[in-house]
């Protein structure tokens, strides 16, 4: 195990392999690769949120000069409802084809309908303005309440909703229901001496990534069609792309480029499918990059949610029950992260009884996708806002309250397994003892805290480590690097052979270069594709003693491998790595390391954060003061980097809970739809983001890793919603905390 | 029709052919290959496509490519001398102020913009000074971290 | 985008020729902030732009004891940096400092957020507190127009479509008067004004109010002035009870609107919190001078 272990690389802060391109302009992300010949592709899209399109004619847009083809669903294949893995959530391969292109109904207002492949962008807006449709206008379906009432209209005539005891015999919107159980909570409630119950609101907000959906694909008929994309996940685009199309996945070579910012949202497919087709249909490569408004409009915001809370504990502190009913907007089809929701929602607290029923319900918005740690933030805040007011109600301090409750190693989760050894309550004391926390609250401010889980997963990763004759060597692995993480598999390949780290390239390769790796995401990297790392060095190392033992004329078990030097345990004799590389050729070729691993173990990652504010008693206005994000890395492989996923998840999450929502009118159409009024956080809107970074190892890892990208997105919201109720002494059920809702909760205060 | 603009890039003369409503971002990107300059939103709400023309900061989606005609443009290519980074990209590495990276490019022009107008700014005003400059990965806080060392390091050399 | 045909005259009289003679619709180019946003929403339109920034004197902003004459197209970065007159003008210049982001900055210029004419535009309520005064000029000639006058409706100003805004004059404030600007916005940059106030204060020796002006923006179609806030403080000291009147006015005057920035309550009270604290902000500057 890796407790207290020395490491000679792993926790230093070197400099990312990838870090020149990056600060001089040079690295290429979705927009900046060109073929010759290409051409410009751009999408018509709906101008309702709800309606049948009775007539759709392209003929004068296919007649215009400049013009060299036109899709519309007509031209996907016909396929059938299939799940399928992408990232942390499920596609349906149905969906998905209806999403991409609309096939005669449009589900939300910026719906995909058709497009068009023009020698200019200019000519490819003329040509779409060209493309004749008529709609049969229906009442759109904007809000949660709106969706699930009695005899509202039903967006998918066969959605019979899934998981309920009578099954459903109409149509609704409501597409599934879960239900998980722990114990006896009515039970529970009436060992309660206090009980908060509240109903909890959070908006539809988006990841953000500052980088819009782009690609270039080039169709071909006796070759690999190439498909360059800004995405997570490569090898699910490959996937998506081949049922899409019904092409073999040996037909698809899907190229990574540098990604400007996914958290989640670049999972899934929107232009490549129809750039593929654009591009079959033209003979030429197709370029197509969303603006920013479609970016939107028109990909995979994150859920808004309603859950309703009702915990309850005795006088001392004591957790007795926890019941939750949660509503999650799956946007236009089915696949809220309504599931990890209510798994994770009361995760953090071991307590004997819980009931968590969610339901995931379409309406006319843009599908969802996933936004780091999908469910967790919209659940969770629900949980901890309600945990801080029983802390109030109880006269006891909630990080108190909590490690009275904490969850911990051998923890029943309401969703199944027992918890290995996880970090919560080194957190919480590390919290407790922060300078933050020993600090006391500036005047006229508010403090607030909160909890957070996310389970974190492995999954299929694949590596090969080549190394040349002078001992440099290059690291071929297959996970988009969306944040750094190259650097940290130069560092774990570089403990395990012993050499600098420096001297072997990371390198991000294509879909015919390796076999499937899973998406960047679900916080898997560091763990998977290191384990991955790790296994292929070590493979590496085997065969170095192998190559030793044969130059020595021994055996390999009288070989030892020990910081980048092979030794003859039967002699004197020592070799470098780059000796014996130098002499592979005569010892059986060049050397090279592989592994394929599904990895499992991944680590779950708690956190607490710690939020001040400040509120202008006449305005409303919420200004974070100080902020300190406390969190369970397992093992900080490259503590610069697990840093920055502490600040950065902190701030989206603040975003979340101060200022960022969708606005929609009554006729479902966004009207923020850009970075001027869709309101992220500024760096003059932030004080510094101190981080505590928390190391319980993670068993299952050889350095004891646990994923730590997501989780930090999910206490912010209750740290600083908390926070803004203790400034102004009234609970907020609701986020975002925008100027206009906390001045209406300051004039309305009993 | 197409109008011929001549201008100046990181010291050289280039001139290029482009249709009038071209932006200065687009002309870059697009008729001059020069991709280092990002398009995040095309509305001058995030600076990931900041330059530095005749002076002043600015965000070339909102400049006409022939507005640019007789100016003085510099760009993040312009920045490191050929392999030797320039201090502030240094800071920017050795500070971890860059996760995706997509809003570096913009954040590296404005921070050099920033140091000629002010070389010691408190915190405060380079967090204001690059509040056009939207990050979404870091939180911003590395990013400030590199600034204000890099506004020591300029200072010092 | 729009097609374009572009000139960048050199002269006054050749950019009015263009405008008169032009058969595209036409539209005058300073720093293009708005421009070119609004162009990019037009397919398959036609436009004549005239670049008005190589026209002397569209640039420039000279100082004297008479007041500020500022050139229309002058960025606000290079107008901001005048130390000069950000001593004289205090509150003009913050508002032009708070327009966009540094890089907005520029380019943005107080003559083109002013013709732009959003209700919510950072210039004009500073310089409906300055008094300023447009100076027009079109193929009849030159007139002069009150600032407060020149913005007729949402996005829409007076000038006849050959007409062009040569300068923005702006009368000497004299002692003990200064002005200030405040907006309210949700972030801390970057985001249109929710709700704005300007004010100009002059006070005598004993602090007793002598003379004020009060306009409000982003609370009606257009920026206004709030005659009665400056009633109330004209005579009167400034403290709790006329700042109390001084917000009371505001509101009272504003005629808001719900929208993606706000509540039409929210900016109802939150103009009137902002124009007392113009005010206050105003008159701790002439207190100063």
């Amino acid at each position: 195990m890796s407790e207290a272990r020395q490491f000679q690389h792993i926790g230093q802060r070197t400099i990312r392999p990838d870090g020149f391109d990056k600060v001089t302009g040079r690295a290429n992300y979705g927009a900046d690769f060109t073929l010759p010949g290409m051409v410009w592709g751009k999408i018509l899209r709906s101008p309702y949120a709800h309606a049948k399109i009775t007539k759709l004619d392209v003929s004068k847009a296919e007649a215009h000069p400049d013009v060299l083809a036109v899709a519309t669903h007509q031209d996907l294949p016909s396929v059938n409802a299939e799940a399928f893995a992408a990232g942390e959530t499920a596609m349906d391969v149905l969906d998905l084809a209806r999403n991409v292109l609309a096939d005669q109904k449009v589900l939300y207002h910026g719906h995909a309908i058709a497009a068009v492949a023009a020698k200019t962008e200019a000519a490819a807006e003329v040509a779409l303005d060209l493309i004749e449709i008529e709609y049969e206008v229906l009442t759109p379906v904007v809000t949660l309440d709106a969706a699930i009432a009695a005899g509202a209209p039903v967006l998918h005539e066969d959605m019979l909703t899934q998981g309920l005891d009578q099954p459903a015999t109409e149509p609704s919107n409501i597409a599934s229901r879960m239900e998980l159980k722990k114990g006896d909570v009515e039970a529970g409630f009436k060992e309660a001496d206090v009980i908060v119950e509240r109903v909890y609101e959070t908006p539809t907000v988006h990841q953000g990534y500052i980088e819009p959906h782009a690609t270039v694909v080039r169709y071909d008929d006796k070759a690999p069609s190439l498909v360059w994309a800004s995405t997570q996940g490569h090898f699910d685009v490959r996937a998506a792309v081949s049922k899409l199309l019904k092409m073999k996945l040996g037909q698809i070579k899907v190229i990574a480029s540098e990604i400007g910012g996914g958290f989640g949202g670049k999972t899934t497919v929107y232009l490549e499918p129809v750039a593929m087709i654009l591009s079959k249909k033209s003979g030429r490569p197709v370029k197509m990059v969303m603006s920013r408004e479609e970016v939107f409009r028109a990909s995979g915001p994150a859920s808004a949610s309603r859950s309703k809370v009702r915990i309850g504990a005795k006088q001392n502190g004591e957790l007795v029950a926890m019941e939750a009913s949660l509503h999650f907007e799956a946007g236009a089809f089915k696949g809220s992260p309504m599931g990890p929701g209510c798994m994770t929602i009361f995760t953090p607290y071991d307590v004997p009884n819980m009931y968590v029923e969610g339901f995931d319900v379409v309406l006319n918005k843009p599908k969802v996708a996933a936004y780091r740690a999908p469910g967790a933030p919209q659940a969770e805040f629900a949980a901890e806002m309600a945990m801080n007011e029983l802390a109030n109600k109880l006269d006891m301090d909630p990080i108190e309250l909590r490690l009275k409750n904490a969850a911990k190693e051998g923890t029943q989760t309401i969703y199944g397994p027992k918890l290995k050894q996880v970090g919560l309550i080194e957190c919480l004391e590390a919290a407790k003892q922060s300078p933050h926390y020993q600090s006391a609250i500036g005047d006229g401010c508010g403090r607030g805290l909160a909890a957070g889980f996310w389970f974190n997963i492995g999954g299929q990763s694949s590596v090969t480590l080549n190394l040349n004759p002078d001992g440099t060597g290059t690291i071929i692995e297959g996970s988009p690097d969306i944040g750094g993480s190259r650097a940290s598999m130069q560092m774990m390949a570089a403990e395990v052979l012993g050499i600098e780290p420096s001297r072997l390239n990371p390198l991000v390769a294509d879909t015919e270069t390796l076999p499937y790796n899973q998406t960047t995401g679900g916080s898997r990297t560091t763990f998977a594709t290191g384990m991955a790392v790790i296994e292929a060095a070590e493979d590496v190392v085997s065969q170095l003693k192998e190559r030793a033992a044969a130059l020595w004329n021994v055996t390999t078990e009288q070989v030892d491998y020990k910081n980048g030097v092979a030794l003859n345990l039967a002699g004197d004799d020592q070799m470098t790595l780059a000796e014996i590389c130098a002499a592979a050729e005569k010892t059986g070729g060049q050397i090279s390391g592989r592994a394929n691993v599904n990895a499992r173990g991944a680590g779950p990652s708690f956190a607490v954060h710690l939020c001040d504010v400040k509120v202008d008693q006449e305005t409303g206005k919420t200004d974070v003061v100080r902020y300190t994000a406390i969190q369970d890395a397992g093992k900080a492989i490259h503590p610069s980097y697990v840093e920055g996923q502490y600040q950065g998840g902190a701030v989206q999450g603040i975003g979340w809970a101060l200022n960022e929502e969708y606005v929609y009118s009554d006729d479902g159409v966004m009207e923020n739809a850009g970075f001027l009024d869709y309101r992220i956080p500024l760096a003059s809107d932030l004080p510094e983001i101190e981080t505590i970074i928390v190391e319980v190892p993670n068993a299952f890892h050889p350095f004891g890793v646990r994923g730590v990208g997501e989780t930090g997105i999910v206490p912010p919201l209750g740290a600083v919603a908390s926070a803004v109720s203790d400034a102004i002494d009234t609970p907020v059920t609701k986020i975002p905390c925008s100027p206009p809702h906390v001045l209406s909760m300051i004039l309305n205060r009993g | 029709m197409k109008t011929h603009v001549e201008t100046t890039i990181n010291g050289e003369p280039v001139e290029c052919l482009i249709d009038p409503s071209t932006t200065l971002l687009g002309m870059l990107r697009n008729d001059l290959g020069m991709t280092g300059t990002k398009e995040g939103c095309g509305s001058g709400d995030c600076g990931a496509c900041s330059v530095v023309m005749d002076g002043e900061l600015v965000c070339s989606c909102l400049v006409l490519g022939v507005e640019a005609s007789g100016a003085d443009i510099e760009t993040i290519e312009g920045v490191a001398d050929r392999d030797k980074l320039h201090v502030i990209q240094e800071k920017f590495l050795e500070h971890a102020a860059l996760q995706c990276g997509i809003c570096t490019p913009g954040l590296i022009v404005s921070t050099k913009a920033l140091l000629a107008e002010n070389p010691n700014p408190t915190e405060e005003e380079a967090r204001y000074y690059l509040a056009g400059n939207l990050c979404r990965c870091t939180g911003y806080d590395k990013i400030i971290k590199a600034v204000m060392d890099a506004a020591s390091a300029v200072r010092e050399a | 985008m729009v097609a374009v045909t572009y000139h960048a005259p050199t002269s006054l009289d050749e950019a009015v020729a263009l405008l008169s003679s032009s058969e595209l619709p036409a539209k005058v180019l300073a720093g293009g902030t708005d421009l070119i946003i609004q162009m990019q929403k037009l397919v398959t339109e036609q436009r004549l732009i005239v670049d008005l920034k190589k026209i002397d004197g569209m640039q420039s902003a000279t100082l004297s004891d008479e007041g500020l004459t500022l050139g229309p197209s002058l960025c606000c970065a290079k107008l901001t940096r005048r130390d000069d007159i950000k001593d004289v003008f205090p509150g003009l210049v913050e508002a032009a400092y708070l327009i966009g982001s540094s890089q907005v900055q520029g380019r943005a210029s107080v003559g083109g957020n002013l013709c732009n004419a959003s209700p919510a535009a950072d210039t004009i309520p500073a310089l409906i507190a300055n008094r300023a005064v447009c100076q027009i000029v079109g193929k009849a000639g030159e007139r002069s127009v009150p600032v407060e006058s020149f913005v007729v409706g949402v996005g829409k100003n007076c000038l006849e479509p050959d007409e062009i805004l040569k300068a923005i004059v702006i009368p000497h404030p004299g002692k003990a008067t200064s002005d200030a600007y405040l907006r309210f916005i949700p972030r801390t940059e970057m985001d249109i004004a929710v709700a704005s106030a300007g004010a100009s204060i002059s006070l005598d020796s004993d602090g007793i109010c002598t003379n004020a002006r009060v306009a409000i923006g982003a609370v009606a179609p257009t920026a206004l002035v709030v005659e009665e806030a400056a009633r109330k403080l004209i005579g009167q000291p400034i403290n709790e009870a006329t700042l109390e009147a001084v917000s009371q006015a505001a509101s009272d005057a504003s005629t808001p609107i719900s929208d993606r920035r706000g509540t039409a309550e929210f900016r109802r009270h939150v103009v009137g919190v902002l124009a007392k604290r113009a005010v206050m902000a105003a008159a701790d500057r002439a207190k100063e001078k």
